[in-house]
């Protein structure tokens, strides 16, 4: 087990050194290249440009580029991020705490709701509660996440849902808190909405997948061994089949991470939520290309790192993969 | 919850099962319900897009001095009074939404048709270069895949569509760039799909047969191979559709995207978040649109799949 972890950590390598060619080489020569924001400004005149290229080693072959550019990564440096006048690491670094607390929420609400409604579904396929369920995810699945942000700020966050006796539920639909000092409520409240919308794609995602694993599980032949055996249907359902069908269901979870990474862009752009994914909008508007680098760059550590967990939980959990 | 669990297998399998052998492709697809539904309504979406110019009631693009005294104009169907013929109002600067609407569809569908034809000439092609010939190009072919794989799609159009627009400005951003883009970046999926195909239908008697008779290598891959693979890539390019409509919509309503004052229902929406307390109809119709839409071409891509191949599932 060791040395597969090892040895499949060692073949991400030479993929992100590629990625990070592609990206490097892409960037650059877009029209414009690093040095768009400067094009546009009329007090800088075509000499100043020269002076720019020729300061930030823009003048020499860009495989020499890249070796310079990749060296100072390795050691930590992502160079400096012009938007938010901060280096782009301590610019990160700052706003990592807000993206996680988003994350990790929405993605614990995911699991929990998306997985228990795929084995509800399962468990009476083609019932009514089926249909609801696997109507709702392909809802889900094809919703414009932003149009949806937008509905739920509208309802209740504009209009406010209406409640018997008088009430109504309002929530706040920007920020993180409303004071500066911390009140779990206050930033309970902010939380719902954009976990909401966070979630959306993941948990149609899961419930759809926990679903058809469940369903194919229960036409297993240790199914209908166990059944044989005269147990309690409750047991053959969670005991036998739920321990199989979570398998698939895993790498999957550990596969759609880095998605829900890429979807709090436009999450913490709508809510406001002082994170990342709303930094890395505002470095695009700027033209801020060494923050826009360093954020594609570890996205891309985060999608490979995670193909690495979904493979390593695989064969961890299912006895049957040999990882030799 | 019940923990009743029937031990024979659900007769509703064993049904299709049967059947499935025997019906055509047609009458498969037929029975999908919603996907007639959803062939229906985007018929319906496509007729309006075409359309576009003779339903309009307005120019899509001219401000209503007359009426819009500097808030968005209310539906008809709210305020009779006020709408001053908007049927669906106006949006911030006094636009008639209907008309945007309409003229929106032609942008989404336009973007999405074309993107993905871009899409699958690409990915057909390298998958299938990758899966016949093997070995060392496949190798190459699939790390490059690999690659495109690991960059979420979405913050990679965004940044570049940001350079472009800060190379120039932002009306760079017209509807060729966009569809070059989108397509050029969302090949790997199809690629991966064909190359699978290809590694096993080049090993079928029939492919053996081709190369007997001494048929070259291209007309090998174009005349006999690739008419076997189309199924799967049918349904991948049916689902992409859908995907491009949204993923355009993200990157206008961000403002990466299609550039007012052409109208694309993603780029409707977004200043709709800032009139939200004041205009609620201009929030609600375009995103409506994208989802009756984005559902249906869903709905037909997964009544292709049942249709073209039960086993795929």
């Amino acid at each position: 087990m060791f040395t597969y972890v090892v040895r499949r950590t060692l073949q991400a390598i030479p993929l992100l050194l590629l990625i990070s060619i592609i990206l490097f080489v892409i960037l650059n020569n877009a029209p414009g290249g690093p040095l768009a924001p400067y094009l546009q400004n009329p007090h800088i005149t075509p000499a100043d440009i020269e002076r720019l290229k020729h300061n930030l080693g823009l003048d020499k072959p860009i495989w020499y580029r890249y070796g310079v550019w990749l060296w100072t990564i390795l050691h930590g440096d992502f160079g400096y991020s012009t938007s938010n006048s901060e280096p782009v690491m301590q610019a990160l670094l700052q706003r990592l705490p807000a993206t996680l607390e988003l994350m990790i929420t929405s993605f614990v609400f995911s699991v929990i709701v998306g997985i228990s409604a795929g084995i509800f579904s399962a468990v009476r396929p083609y019932s009514f509660s089926d249909y609801f369920i696997t109507t709702f995810a392909f809802f889900g699945q094809s919703m414009p996440v932003f149009w949806f942000a937008l509905m739920l700020q509208l309802a209740f966050a504009v209009n406010g849902i209406p409640l018997p006796g008088g009430y109504e539920i309002k929530l706040p639909s920007a920020g993180l808190s409303s004071s500066d000092h911390f009140v779990l409520g206050d930033r309970i409240e902010h939380l719902i909405l954009p976990v909401i919308v966070l979630s959306l794609l993941s948990l149609a995602l899961y419930s759809r997948f926990m679903r058809s694993s469940l369903l194919e599980v229960r036409m297993a032949d240790y199914m209908r061994t166990a059944a044989a055996k005269g147990l309690d249907a409750r047991t053959i359902l969670f005991k036998h089949g739920l321990k199989n069908a979570l398998i698939p269901v895993v790498t999957i979870l550990a596969l759609s991470l880095p998605g829900v990474l890429g979807g709090a862009i436009v999450t913490e752009t709508i809510f406001a939520w002082p994170g990342a994914g709303r930094m890395f909008y505002n470095a695009l508007q700027q033209s801020d290309i060494a923050l826009m680098m360093a954020y594609l760059l570890i996205l891309a550590v985060f999608v490979v790192f995670s193909n690495l967990l979904a493979d390593v939980l695989y064969a961890w959990l299912d006895p049957r993969v040999k990882y030799d | 919850m019940s923990a009743t669990i029937p031990t024979t297998p659900n007769a509703r399998f064993d049904d299709d099962d049967a059947a499935y052998s025997k019906v055509t492709f047609w009458t498969r697809l037929r029975r999908h319900r919603l996907a007639v539904a959803g062939f229906v309504v985007l018929a319906v979406m496509v007729l309006a897009a075409i359309l576009a110019k003779q339903l309009a009631p307005f120019d899509p693009n001219f401000i209503d001095n007359v009426h819009w005294q500097g808030t968005p104009l209310p539906p008809c169907f709210e305020n009779a009074a006020l709408c001053g013929g908007h049927l669906l109002g106006t949006d911030e600067v006094g636009r008639d939404l209907l008309s945007r609407l309409l003229f929106g569809a032609r942008i989404s569908l336009e973007v999405g048709i074309f993107t993905v034809f871009i899409e699958v000439l690409i990915g057909t092609t390298l998958g299938a270069l990758a899966g016949y010939y093997g070995g060392w190009v496949d190798w190459a072919l699939m790390r490059i895949t690999d690659v495109f794989l690991s960059i979420p799609l979405l913050p990679l159009l965004l940044v570049l569509t940001a350079i472009v627009a800060s190379s120039s400005s932002k009306s760079a951003l017209n509807f060729g760039v966009i569809v070059l883009i989108i397509g050029a970046l969302s090949w790997p999926a199809v690629a991966r799909l064909v190359r699978a195909s290809f590694l096993t239908l080049r090993e079928r008697e029939f492919a053996e047969a081709a190369r007997a008779v001494g048929n070259g290598d291209l007309r090998i891959i174009f005349r006999h191979l690739l008419p076997n693979a189309v199924a799967p890539i049918v349904v991948q390019a049916t689902l992409d559709v859908a995907n491009v409509i949204v993923l355009e919509s993200t990157l206008s309503f961000l403002g990466f995207g299609i550039q007012p004052p052409t109208a694309s229902w993603g780029n409707m929406l977004a200043n709709a978040q800032a009139n939200l307390q004041i205009a609620w109809w201009a929030a609600v119709f375009p995103g409506l649109c994208i989802l009756v839409t984005v559902l249906s071409i869903n709905y037909i891509g997964d009544g292709l799949r049942d249709a073209l191949d039960p086993n795929m599932k």
